[in-house]
């Protein structure tokens, strides 16, 4: 399974770089979809059926808007010219990569072998929650029951987003 | 769009619907719930307007509705969890309701509650942000 996962992932890297380097935006938004498509069957993997449901209801409906935005526009990237502040921007970058890809090896040396770290927390959750929510979805026990604040929060972003997308597209001000 | 596109849209509008209440009411039971089941019925209404064009469901009238709908939804939510407060050991988000057979349509107390108002509140979301975009379009080519 680990191996499936590597290819999988290869082939998000893959599309996620042709999408900075498509020339027609429709592609780059096509290609931005093989990323959440191989999402979905990273989870179903993985047994997270309820994480797969919501993620591939949501890549299709993102897709669909953003084709129906680029549809709309000249569909072409603007390209600049590289110039001396180019060069000082990718230096930096591969720097800071070296450095995160360095404390990354360190805290992954550290850890339990993939699939087999027990929390003790994850382990009360797992063992009582049927008994303690009377959900037969364990999921759904953990989301609205023990976690019911992080719902809440989420809930409450999605609100907030869409009052901001409702505030900054309107070019006639609302009485 | 074409007579084909409408007659399709037409008979599968409906069903993707009911399907996204059936995944939101069974949250509870099986895979899915009031994230993904509000997706899918905010997707029905997508697939409306995408096949009928900006004009079929006088959308000006409609973004008001849809934007009342989600904060209505996200103030039920959050009765429910103060709710908790008022009742039993007083403590926030509490499951007071009494919680039934596991495995029961009616079962687990408040959560299928709070899986019914969050797939109303996502759907209205989701709908209201695709108005959105499509009333900035309609105010630009003007």
């Amino acid at each position: 399974m680990e191996i499936a996962i590597s290819v999988i992932t290869g082939f998000m890297i893959i599309g996620a770089l042709y999408a900075i380097h498509a020339r027609d935006l429709l592609s780059a938004v096509i290609a931005c979809g093989i990323v959440g498509y191989s999402l979905v069957i990273c989870f179903l993997l993985l047994k997270a059926p309820d994480l797969a449901i919501v993620q591939i209801v949501i890549e299709t409906i993102t897709l669909i808007i953003m084709v129906a935005v680029v549809l709309d526009s000249t569909r072409e990237e603007k390209y600049q010219k590289f110039d001396r502040q180019g060069y000082f921007t990718a230096i930096l970058s591969i720097l800071i990569i070296v450095v995160l890809f360095y404390f990354m090896m360190n805290s992954v040396s550290s850890l339990d072998p993939f699939g087999e770290g027990k929390l003790r927390m994850a382990q009360s959750y797992v063992e009582g929650a049927t008994e303690k929510t009377g959900s037969a979805n364990l999921v759904t026990g953990v989301v609205f029951d023990f976690r019911g604040y992080d719902t809440l929060g989420e809930a409450t972003v999605l609100v907030t987003a869409v009052l901001g997308v409702l505030t900054i597209m309107r070019i006639k001000g609302k009485k | 769009m074409t007579t084909i596109v409408k007659q399709t849209t037409k008979l599968i509008a409906g069903m993707i619907f009911m399907y996204g209440i059936y995944v939101i009411v069974h949250g509870h039971l099986t895979p899915g719930g009031g994230f993904a089941g509000g997706v899918i019925m905010a997707g029905s209404f997508i697939l409306l307007i995408l096949a009928y064009g900006s004009d079929f469901l006088k959308l000006l009238k409609e973004e008001s509705g849809t934007t009342m709908y989600e904060n209505l939804a996200m103030i039920v939510v959050l009765f429910l969890a103060v709710s908790g407060l008022l009742i039993g050991t007083h403590v926030f988000f509490l499951n007071w309701i009494p919680k039934g057979t596991v495995g029961h349509l009616v079962s687990a107390g408040i959560l299928p509650l709070y899986n019914i108002f969050v797939g109303i509140e996502v759907a209205a979301s989701i709908v209201t942000i695709f108005l959105a975009l499509i009333i900035f379009k309609e105010e630009v080519s003007k």
